[in-house]
């Protein structure tokens, strides 16, 4: 701000100004997610380099081209596009044609952020609604998934990434399937320490469950992100395949496979708990983690989909404005009635 | 002036109050079959010759219609070029009565058609009502098929089932299901506000510069 | 603007309404007949030749097909069935010796219902053809069960003892078994159990094999389905 007379300063409320601003908090969520994007890298090479770096020029374009050089809604500064596109690329195959990322990221920030009013002002969380609308739009190659590559293999790039716009693959390459699908479809179970540590297929961000949760303990650590939306999502998952698997051991999988596979985690810290689309009050955050978890196990064990986190937090983001409304504290002095 | 007055009543349909893309109406039939430019293009056409026709004929009798059962007149008007409509395409072309299924027998219900026929044919000669009607419905098949066209292209790669970027093109699903309706229809309003926004701006700055001349 | 004259009047009496409304009415009932006798004939044959050419598709060698209505425990080749009454088409060759039946069957798919006519010979115990008829599925994944050759073409010579299989892609080792689409497991998965459903309804109405009802002289091939 420029001062005309500096003897005069006028300043509007608030007049305490705490640490804590946007951009401040939208970096630290992008360090906490370093350790899971090196990791991606590390296991997908050059590719996941690709994907990621599309899907955010995606969201940063559409930031810059829907920008009306108005202060309220816009957020060109604040290096939110950039995270969107980030936790948009964590969640997409690997082999994923390039051009299709770069939409996935264009219309994760327009149809998710920018139509509804600009940053604080939308309903749903861009990121996964970017992810829905691909998913809606290129069922095959949003469901194509490359065998891992087992590591350190920096420079390999599949051959899907590099395809045309508005082309298809061409190549049929090598596939396999993730965790949860191959449950689903062929009742195998994956050894645990390979999902915690990413030797599995999958999309770029959900490979490493324990990076994932040391950039969770990070956020908290520096009170970024409100603890009791992913607790009570990993909480009542845990709980619900606890209650499956003591039915049957050998149909559902163990908690433990629940929580490390398929996006949960990644679901879980960093996008469920995005501050704009989940419940402020901590009674509202209690209720929307335990609706998460709930729609992520129906949907993972009952529905045809073998993985739900993204619809379960989708549908949760519709639910926010309302459990903020009946989880309204009451006013001091006020009867219980009187709401 | 005759020829003009006519003129203006149809170009009204067409672009200036276009039944979809200004008054917004009929979005039943708009957004469910509007996954291919053929749909699109034979629903277009039932709904443009029921217009027509009842347009027509209710001009012709408003006189002795009397106005407490002109509602009911109107419906049994319109519901009897529907049904003619709905056997002829069932005869003619079954594939696309197929596709079209239950939305041949809505246009009854669409806004649109009642809406002309209560605000103009039953008020207006038929000559009028006739160019009315036509450039309501040509208003409303150009919207359709806009639609049609749009989403067949990005869903289907084609247009009127020809293949138009060959065997690699990556299909957009979406735009084939529901939603691509919903998707496709924002965009195109989205355009049309914006057109018709930045059209008044202009406007306004001509009238302020001319202000400023004088 | 007569309909703003009319308003200032006291109004028409109520026969008047009556009367048009009736005379409107009138007119719309026979132009409704009209239209429907002059396209009854094109609507009915049109249905008749979308069924045959279904038969034939899912039975091989067929030139000739009759409904075979199930009524009272057996099946009685009429072209008069009632609502509540099911039917299958028998097949024959060119001699009029009896091929297969196409067996119209119906269950829920991925999205929505989907019917399919599947072709079945009793003396092979073999699925010959499939057809979908009505499918909702997924543009692009789930309508593979129709448009990829390769999966519609593995019902032929399939067979159906006691069930059909949907395995894996590729690993396809018994003559019972099928290979599901992939990416459209659900679809092709729901295809195979529709088959099964109906061949275990179905299996115990059909006669023993040498027992199919002939084919009936005199057979009027435009007739098919009723309406």
């Amino acid at each position: 701000m420029k001062n005309k007379d500096p003897d005069l300063l006028l300043f509007h409320a608030p007049l305490l100004r705490q640490g804590m601003t946007t951009p401040k908090a939208m970096r630290d969520v992008l360090y906490a997610l370093l350790p899971a994007t090196g990791a991606s890298v590390w296991f997908f090479g050059l590719s996941a380099v690709l994907v990621l770096g599309a899907c955010i020029a995606g969201a940063v374009l559409a930031e810059w081209f829907f920008d009306n050089g108005q202060p309220r809604g816009a957020s060109l500064g604040d290096a939110s596009g950039v995270l969107t596109g980030l936790l948009l690329g964590l969640t997409l195959p690997p082999g994923l044609p390039m051009w299709m990322a770069l939409l996935g990221g264009f219309v994760g920030i327009s149809l998710g952020k920018v139509i509804w009013g600009g940053l604080g002002h939308n309903l749903f969380n861009p990121a996964l609604l970017g992810r829905a609308f691909l998913l809606a739009t290129f069922p095959i190659a949003m469901t194509t998934w490359v065998p891992h590559g087992g590591g350190g293999e920096l420079t390999g790039v599949y051959a899907s990434n590099l395809a045309l716009p508005f082309m298809q693959t061409g190549v049929d390459g090598v596939t396999a399937a993730t965790p949860l699908g191959m449950l689903k479809f062929d009742q195998e179970v994956t050894p645990l320490t390979h999902l915690m540590f990413g030797k599995i297929s999958g999309s770029l961000g959900e490979t490493s469950g324990v990076l994932l949760l040391l950039g969770g303990i990070y956020l908290w650590l520096r009170r970024d992100l409100d603890w009791r939306i992913p607790v009570s999502i990993l909480l009542t998952v845990m709980l619900f395949s606890s209650v499956l698997s003591l039915i049957d051991a050998a149909r559902f999988p163990s908690p433990l496979f629940s929580v490390f596979s398929g996006g949960l985690l990644l679901g879980a810290i960093y996008m469920a708990t995005d501050p704009v689309t989940s419940p402020v009050t901590p009674r509202g955050a209690w209720i929307f983690g335990i609706g998460v978890g709930v729609l992520v196990m129906l949907i993972r064990v009952f529905g045809g989909l073998p993985e739900g986190v993204m619809y379960a937090i989708l549908l949760m983001n519709a639910a926010t404005p309302l459990i903020d409304r009946y989880t309204q504290p009451r006013v001091f002095g006020r009867g219980a009635d009187s709401s | 002036m005759k020829k003009n007055e006519s003129y203006e009543e149809f170009i009204k349909g067409i672009w200036r109050d276009n039944p979809v893309f200004v008054q917004v109406l009929g979005m039943c039939p708009m957004l469910a079959v509007t996954n291919s430019a053929i749909n699109a293009i034979a629903m277009g056409m039932a709904t443009f010759f029921v217009l027509v026709g009842s347009s027509f004929l209710v001009s012709s009798f408003r006189s002795w219609i009397p106005k407490q059962v002109r509602i009911s007149c109107f419906i049994i008007i319109i519901a009897t070029f529907v049904t003619v409509a709905d056997y002829t395409l069932l005869a003619l072309v079954p594939k696309v009565h197929k596709e079209l299924g239950a939305f041949i027998p809505l246009i009854v219900a669409n806004c649109m058609i009642l809406g002309r026929q209560e605000a103009f044919s039953s008020r207006y000669p038929v000559r009028l009502a006739v160019m009315d009607a036509i450039g309501m419905a040509g208003g409303f098949l150009l919207a359709l098929f806009s639609l049609g066209a749009i989403r067949e292209i990005l869903g289907d790669g084609a247009l009127f089932g020809f293949d138009l970027f060959g065997e690699n093109f990556e299909p957009w699903v979406i735009m084939i299901l529901p939603p691509g309706g919903f998707l496709t229809l924002g965009v195109i309003l989205l355009f049309f506000n914006w057109f018709r926004f930045k059209k008044d701006e202009f406007l306004a700055e001509v009238a302020a510069a001319e202000r400023g001349g004088n | 603007m007569n309909l703003g004259a009319q308003m200032n009047t006291d109004g028409p009496g109520s026969l008047r309404l009556v009367m048009t409304l009736a005379i409107a009415g009138l007119i719309s009932g026979i132009a409704i007949i009209g239209i429907y006798e002059s396209t009854l004939p094109t609507i009915t044959a049109n249905k008749a030749r979308e069924l045959r050419e279904a038969v034939f598709k899912v039975l091989p060698g067929v030139s000739e097909m009759q409904q075979l209505v199930y009524r009272d425990g057996q099946l009685i080749p009429t072209e008069e069935r009632r609502k509540d009454e099911q039917a299958v088409y028998g097949g024959y060759d060119r001699e009029g010796d009896f091929v297969g039946y196409a067996i119209p069957a119906a269950g829920p798919g991925f999205q929505d219902t989907i019917g399919l006519l599947y072709g079945y010979t009793p003396q092979r115990k073999q699925v010959l053809g499939m057809e979908v008829l009505e499918s909702r599925e997924t543009p692009g994944l789930g309508d593979k069960i129709y448009k990829d050759a390769d999966f519609v073409g593995s019902f032929s010579q399939l067979s159906i003892d006691p069930n059909i299989i949907a395995v894996k892609k590729g690993t396809k080792s018994r003559p019972n078994e099928i290979d599901a689409i992939t990416g459209a497991t659900i679809s092709s998965k729901a295809v195979v159990r529709i088959i099964n459903e109906a061949h275990v309804e179905w299996s115990v109405r059909l006669p023993l094999p040498g027992a199919e009802p002939p084919l009936r002289e005199a057979e009027n091939a435009s007739a098919g389905d009723s309406p």
